[in-house]
């Protein structure tokens, strides 16, 4: 899932467009579409996956080496749901709201987690610590309700099971994020 | 490639195949993974190492299995004898799979596929009789309804075959259809063979695929594209997700009969961004064609030349709309456009261009293979062939079906999904998501086809089909849907993007128990404008959920504004 990349953020990209290792693969989908215009999403998509959101300064160079305007860059960006502007928390946690999770009460759980945790849903608490996100159906209606903890798929949930399993993650007892298959 | 090379592939894949004397199928899409499909599959592997079987049984992974909620899914496979599915397998029962079902065989002579007919299933009962009971519960046999009520078509190699392997494909007919086409069919040909099917768009609006196909190779342009839409955003459905993790080739052999049939020279899969698996596999499928010769220059040297590319999606509902979807693929916001002119005469880039559903490209090979008369003899007199569900929500078996057009809803609910869990009561199915309705118990024996589905104020849409109990609030999963499109509405119109949010607030008021009865008129005209005057199918249907449940849940918004709080229990 591109989510789960984005469990790690990366503290010192944005100051240094130069020099960082993870501008060459940025560029390296910029040269597989011969640096049309056109690829604007798929250049972001790639800027959201290797540095786990997009700051103003990746969007600004983005913007220069595409030759788009900022505003369009910054346009796009906005418009669609996967990209993000902050960094996400250590740990995050997905609640899927697709209709089959809701109907089965993931709408209960987010409210738990909200409450429990102390921080809005596509929000992190201040310490950095956690963040708690949402996602509009991520397919796997069988295992509902679903979350997605740092990367590791939970099927049937319950309110009080799924704050012991943010719990869980939150106390690092849990492997990191196996990469997608 | 020459298509007698599809042959020679064929009977090199067959000849591996039959020194096995079993298959062990490991079920390898998301929600199996997910539920531990890899460590069974190890297991698997290991057990037959450890027994030195390696040369006779053959332990493979493969798409979908169905009943997706049961997994992880393991099939095993004998000539001559039904299928047995096992559900909830964890690394231990997967190995008394093989231990106790496959060892005492050791030794004794495959049967034949000829024998007397009831003798496989009299072997299959026999040795499942002499099954420990605990093996035994976790047995799906073929005759289950689950299996035994579908019909596939589009989905009939899935669980067949390796997804991940071209030449396994092609050993089951794949790329044959193409083949045949290039070779001895002109395209107006391949036009009328698709329009004398009766096959209508997929994605949920029924629109005819062949009346589409001859508009765009009568449009004017000398370049020409191929879209295939798998932006697939209504939440609870995933079968486009499916077709495309598991059946990545057949969808890229209809793209390709399609460009030949319309004229066109390159194609886009457009893949909605949260499907990471789907998206890898349609990259190797399309990486192994190309190798074959099955994509690019000269396909089987008939002179036609087809070239296909991936564009990923970045999560945005509206970017299913077709204009919204090309405004993607060119890099820009996924804003919608005035029709028309449609893209069949002014596309992705200005050009003519086909954009059809991924399901929809997938059931051009079957028809092609088995013929137009054929297909048209399934479904109803205006709904032919099959349609695949995601089939969720408050049901014993959920997953993913494949159902022939006209079967009523209540085999789909009961016997299917085998009803509904805690011997709660049915409520209500919603079909098409949030730009669909909801069907009441009373019109359980309604036939599933876009026309009925239509006069019930329900779409047929894409596939989601989620079943609702006595326990959820119609007005809420109202409100769920109408805050869902309030948020994916591009803000391009007004009324869509003024009334979704206008509509959302009502009901929340309504729900809150605020509400007059005045409210729910408001919400009914309201409704009314929000479908008129909206620019784009997702305005257009956005009301359909609220003013379908009014139809056939007044008295809950009624309690509701009543001044009654909200019953207890709902989600």
């Amino acid at each position: 899932m591109p989510t789960a990349a984005r469990s790690r953020p990366a503290p010192d990209a944005a100051e240094h467009p130069s020099g960082d290792p993870r501008f060459k693969l940025v560029d390296k989908t910029i040269q597989k579409f011969h640096g049309e215009k056109d690829a604007l999403l798929e250049v972001l998509n790639t800027a959201q996956e290797v540095f786990g959101y997009l700051s103003q300064d990746l969007m600004i160079y983005v913007s220069q080496q595409l030759r788009v305007p900022l505003a369009r860059v910054y346009g796009v960006a906005t418009f669609y749901h996967l990209f993000t502007f902050k960094p996400l928390g250590e740990h995050t946690c997905i609640v899927c709201l697709g209709t089959a999770c809701y109907v089965k009460g993931s709408g209960a759980i987010l409210a738990t987690l909200e409450k429990e945790f102390d921080v809005k849903a596509g929000a992190t608490t201040p310490d950095g610590k956690f963040s708690l996100t949402t996602a509009r159906c991520l397919g796997s209606c069988g295992l509902a309700p679903m979350m997605v903890a740092d990367g590791n798929i939970l099927a049937r949930n319950q309110a009080d099971t799924a704050v012991q399993r943010v719990r869980e993650m939150l106390a690092s007892r849990w492997a990191a994020a196996p990469k997608e298959a | 490639m020459q298509p007698s090379d599809l042959q020679t592939i064929t009977h090199k894949e067959q000849a591996a195949r039959a020194k096995y004397r079993a298959r062990l199928l490991c079920c390898g899409s998301t929600a199996c993974l997910s539920s531990g499909a890899a460590e069974v599959r190890d297991s698997l592997n290991r057990t037959v190492k450890l027994h030195q079987l390696g040369g006779e049984v053959q332990v493979m992974t493969s798409g979908c299995l169905g009943p997706c909620s049961r997994g992880p899914l393991v099939r095993l496979q004998e000539p001559g004898q039904p299928d047995v599915t096992y559900e909830a397998v964890n690394a231990d029962l997967a190995r008394r799979i093989i231990e106790e079902q496959l060892i005492p065989d050791l030794g004794e002579p495959a049967e034949p596929e000829t024998g007397p007919h009831d003798l496989p299933h009299l072997r299959a009962s026999l040795r499942k009789a002499r099954a420990p009971r605990d093996l035994q519960d976790h047995m799906l046999p073929a005759d289950n309804p689950f299996f035994a009520r579908q019909m596939k078509v589009v989905l009939a190699l899935e669980g067949q075959i390796d997804p991940e392997r071209i030449e396994d494909y092609i050993a089951h007919g794949g790329y044959g259809a193409l083949a045949r086409v290039l070779a001895m069919m002109t395209p107006e040909q391949v036009i009328d063979e698709i329009t004398r099917s009766g096959l209508r768009g997929r994605g949920g609006a029924g629109f005819p695929t062949g009346v589409k196909w001859k508009s765009v190779r009568g449009a004017p342009g000398d370049r020409k594209y191929v879209i295939a839409n798998g932006d697939e955003g209504d939440p609870g459905a995933y079968m486009d997700r499916t077709v495309m993790e598991d059946l990545a080739h057949q969808v890229l052999e209809g793209m390709a009969i399609a460009a030949y049939a319309v004229g066109a020279q390159s194609g886009y899969v457009y893949v909605r961004g949260e499907y990471p698996l789907a998206v890898k596999r349609l990259e190797k499928a399309i990486r192994a064609a190309y190798r074959q010769g099955l994509l690019g220059e000269n396909i089987f040297g008939a002179g036609f030349s087809f070239d296909v590319d991936i564009r990923i999606g970045a999560g945005a509902f509206v970017c299913g709309e077709e204009t919204a979807l090309m405004a993607s693929v060119e890099g820009r916001r996924g804003m919608p456009r005035m029709r028309p002119p449609y893209p069949a005469q002014s596309g992705l880039w200005g050009q003519p261009t086909l954009i059809n559903n991924v399901e929809t490209f997938a059931n051009i090979a079957p028809i092609l293979n088995r013929g137009a008369d054929w297909y048209a003899g399934i479904g109803t007199e205006k709904s032919k062939g099959t349609k695949i569900f995601a089939l969720a929500g408050k049901l014993n078996n959920t997953g993913l079906i494949e159902v022939p057009m006209g079967i009523t809803l209540r085999e789909i609910v009961y016997d299917i999904g085998g009803g509904i869990p805690g011997g709660k009561a049915f409520k209500a199915a919603q079909t098409g998501g949030p730009s669909g309705g909801c069907i009441p118990a009373e019109h359980l024996d309604t036939p599933v086809d876009y026309e009925s589905l239509k006069t019930l104020g329900a779409i047929m849409g894409s596939g989601g089909l989620i079943i609702i109990d006595e326990d959820s609030s119609m007005p809420d999963v109202a409100r769920f849907f109408m805050e869902f499109c309030a948020d994916e509405s591009c803000g391009k119109c007004a009324p869509c993007r003024v009334g979704t949010t206008q509509m959302h607030r009502l009901l929340q008021k309504v729900l809150a128990g605020h509400g007059t009865p005045a409210d729910l008129t408001k919400l009914e005209r309201l409704g009314q404008h929000v479908k008129q005057a909206s620019l784009c199918g997702l305005g257009q249907s956005a009301p359909n959920p609220v003013l379908s449940t009014l139809r056939y849940f007044r008295h809950e918004y009624e309690t509701l504004v009543a001044g009654q709080t909200q019953a207890e229990g709902k989600a």
